[in-house]
């Protein structure tokens, strides 16, 4: 009866009804979404310890980021978060359409993001700020009496590229995840009914988004007025 | 009843025969077959390992450096843990048993997501075959610690591949842990309470919360010695204010746990085992359901007793050393209500009892040296000595695999629909029981005298010791021969089944052996407590 008319088109055939099947891939992606948390947890774990041990180097470290570039991709991010929220609601709405264009601002934004970050990069690798042999910071007398060594402040920008990389990372494969979401949303894959994937990677979206909304304040806010 | 008759007729569709060829096997979302496909991976793998540990054992029959040099030998112990640990005591239960035998417990036609069931089988196989290629341009020698700064600075060996391996095969153990949370939470059968789950999947449940909190900090602890090696971002390099312990403690704070990841799959092997073969409910369920969590959670909190002499401060030596006795009590919890299950019980003897009551008395050993080594004063006496080697692998081998061989015996009929011989069986069990114990006990005697591990060389006076140890391996490696060729030999010759050999109670007893590929026929609706063996028998009676 019930499971007759419900066995349409999109609904697996191992679940019940389409409620299932909902709710099962958004406890599925929460649960990913914690298995992230723990793995960026790791690192910011070592922040938090080399931070507490090496505060005025890592705030030298900190007062070289571009505070400038690193609101805009704030803001940028942000703004993706609005746009994929809207990609969402477009898809609960069962506008295939407005789906995709949603998708592709998002994707957008994100490329935006990624640019800036790339010209971020670039201007430390400039400034021999990448970690490894090349890298060199120039510490002042008072600092070093201060008790700074020029690897203290390489170990801050260890973690900036080990944290900004991965995040970056993140964005990448969600921005080649929304590629195709955008071309499955055009054919049409999308119904009010079974929308789980654009959900779910909405999560996923907004997970990168509060990622950076940590990283933004511990990497270029915490200690700058020295 | 009639159901037992209809189910042996040789022409019945179930999902070994519903398809055929290779195909149909690489690209299946059935986690039934999936979980031959693990079985067959991962035994694979197991070979391997103890190949390496034969190895081990035959350098440490003299006292002299004479087989291998100390270099192959830190290979070959590296190989060794690294092989057993990620690719066999990691996946052993869960891939094979629990991918299995969850959905059918539950009433589901498969877990919630079939595709990442199969996803988490190739990624498996990737990870594995790094570290095979790893493996044979020489191997790592880190140890499967990979302790920093060694592995990120001075080693000289394959530690990035190796390493990069155990990175990829820890997310297809996140793959399957996501899986089980999600299908047990959202799949169970109506009627399906949680208190009414055998604790087979109450293990699991508390298994995959392990493998999903704690994979992702050994991933990111291991991609960080990646990076080191690679990429010179030193973050656990000295030269920078980096702390080498910091990578011991993010080891640790997944390794521990998953310790508990090897040893929970294989108590709730042991849950439906005694209740199967004693003819009983459990004794205290939610005791035996809630133990599982507690040691799920407890887990988490004991890494440091791995750093009792890595200069961890002496006040988080103590608190991490009472943190971790108080893993005894839900591990006692369990074994008391295994024990008082077979209490009055009606006991048989078939051959996974024999696995089931082995388990005990090795696990009770391995727990209790694991209460010891717990003492802050009594480990450093004995930190890194064969004390340690023989206490885990107590565990791992005495606890985790005996668990999952008597699982293995327990479900092969229902896995195979056929019957292996019981006389060799029961012979295997028995050699693999007095073979551990030859193998391992005395390690505990020589570790106690200050025999450090990891060295292919040692003084004369422990050659009684060691060359008993070895011989024990010996009579290990043939009880593992054993069940290879009898279960192989049993897939043709052996006996047709039934639905329910062991007269055992559970929804995966009540449907044919082998299973079709949709499990249930009609959705099961669940209205008794699990193990409801009294019930069972009235009905049999009537």
């Amino acid at each position: 009866m019930q499971a007759e008319s419900s066995r349409a088109w999109g609904l697996a055939h191992h679940f019940d009804n389409f409620e299932q099947q909902r709710e099962a891939s958004y406890l599925g992606m929460w649960v990913f979404l914690v298995t992230e948390i723990m793995f960026f947890g790791g690192l910011f774990t070592a922040y938090v310890v080399y931070r507490s041990a090496n505060a005025r180097a890592f705030a030298l470290g900190s007062k070289e980021l571009d505070i400038t570039l690193g609101a805009f991709n704030t803001a940028v991010l942000i703004g993706s978060s609005l746009t994929m929220a809207l990609a969402v609601w477009a898809a609960q709405q069962g506008k295939r359409k407005q789906i995709a264009l949603f998708l592709v601002l998002t994707i957008l934004l994100g490329g935006v993001f990624l640019g800036v970050k790339v010209v971020e990069y670039r201007a430390k690798i400039d400034h021999h700020l990448l970690p490894g042999p090349d890298f060199h910071f120039p510490v002042t007398e008072v600092d070093e009496i201060l008790g700074v060594q020029e690897g203290n402040v390489e170990m801050f920008f260890n973690l900036y590229f080990a944290m900004t990389g991965l995040h970056a990372l993140h964005m990448i494969i969600g921005i080649g995840v929304l590629l195709v979401m955008v071309v499955l949303a055009l054919r049409g894959s999308f119904s009010r009914k079974n929308h789980n994937l654009v959900e779910c990677m909405g999560l996923y979206w907004h997970f990168v988004d509060i990622v950076w909304i940590f990283l933004f304040p511990l990497l270029y806010l915490l200690g700058r007025n020295i | 009843m009639s159901a037992e008759a209809t189910t042996n007729l040789p022409r019945r569709v179930n999902y070994l025969n519903v398809d055929h060829g290779v195909k149909s096997w690489l690209l299946t979302k059935d986690h039934k077959r999936i979980a031959i496909l693990y079985l067959v991976s991962i035994s694979f793998f197991f070979a391997i390992g103890g190949l390496m540990a034969s190895l081990i054992r035959l350098e440490l029959a003299t006292p002299a450096g004479d087989l291998v040099q100390a270099d192959v030998y830190n290979r070959l112990f590296t190989a060794h843990g690294v092989i057993m640990i990620f690719l066999f005591l990691i996946p052993s239960i869960p891939a094979v048993l629990g991918n299995f035998l969850i959905p059918i417990m539950i009433g589901a036609k498969d877990l919630a997501f079939p595709k990442l069931n199969l996803a988490s089988w190739y990624v498996y196989n990737l990870g594995a075959a790094l570290m095979m290629w790893a493996l044979l341009r020489g191997g790592a020698d880190t140890g499967w610690t990979f302790y920093t700064p060694y592995s990120s600075m001075y080693a000289n060996s394959e530690v990035i591949l190796t390493a990069l391996g155990a990175f990829i095969v820890g997310f297809s153990s996140i793959m399957t842990g996501l899986n089980f949370i999600v299908t047990i939470h959202r799949m169970r059968a109506p009627g399906l309470t949680w208190f009414r789950l055998p604790l087979f999947v109450w293990a699991h449940y508390a298994t995959s919360l392990i493998q999903v909190l704690g994979t992702p900090v050994v991933a990111i602890a291991i991609l960080l010695v990646a990076a080191e090696r690679l990429l010179h971002i030193g973050i656990f390099d000295p030269a920078v204010g980096g702390d080498p312990v910091l990578f011991q403690h993010l080891f640790w704070f997944y390794s521990h746990p998953a310790v508990y990841i090897m040893i929970l799959p294989s108590m709730g092997v042991m849950s439906e085992l005694v209740t199967a073969f004693s003819r009983k409910r459990i004794f205290g369920y939610r005791f035996v359901a809630f133990s599982s969590l507690a040691i799920a959670v407890l887990g988490f909190l004991v890494w440091g007793h791995h750093l009792f002499v890595s200069s961890q401060s002496i006040l988080a030596g103590v608190i991490f050393s009472v943190l971790t006795m108080l893993v005894a009590v839900p591990s006692a919890v369990k074994v008391f209500n295994w024990t008082a299950t077979l209490y009055k019980g009606s006991i048989s003897w078939e051959t996974p009892m024999l696995y089931a009551i082995g388990y005990v008395g090795l696990f009770v050993i391995g727990g209790l040296t694991g209460t010891m080594l717990a003492t802050l004063g009594f480990d450093i006496h004995v930190h890194d000595t064969y004390f340690v080697v023989a206490h885990f692998h107590y565990i791992m081998v005495g606890g985790a695999v005996m668990g999952y061989l008597g699982g293995l015996h327990f479900w092969w009929p229902k896995i195979t629909g056929r019957l292996y011989p019981a006389f060799w069986s029961k012979i295997s069990a028995l050699l693999i029981f007095v073979g551990f114990n030859l193998t391992f006990f005395p390690q505990f005697v020589v570790g106690y005298l200050g025999m450090p591990r990891r060295y292919h060389a040692y003084p004369e006076e422990f050659q009684v010791l060691n060359v008993l140890s070895s011989a024990g391996a010996t009579v290990l490696a043939v009880g593992y021969i054993l069940p290879t060729i009898y279960f192989i030999w049993s897939m043709r010759y052996g006996e047709r089944a039934g639905a329910n050999p062991w007269g055992a109670y559970g929804l995966e007893w009540q449907i044919p052996s082998p299973p079709p590929t949709h499990n249930f026929e009609e959705k099961p609706v669940v209205t008794t407590e699990a193990y409801d063996y009294y019930t069972l028998k009235e009905k049999r009676v009537a």
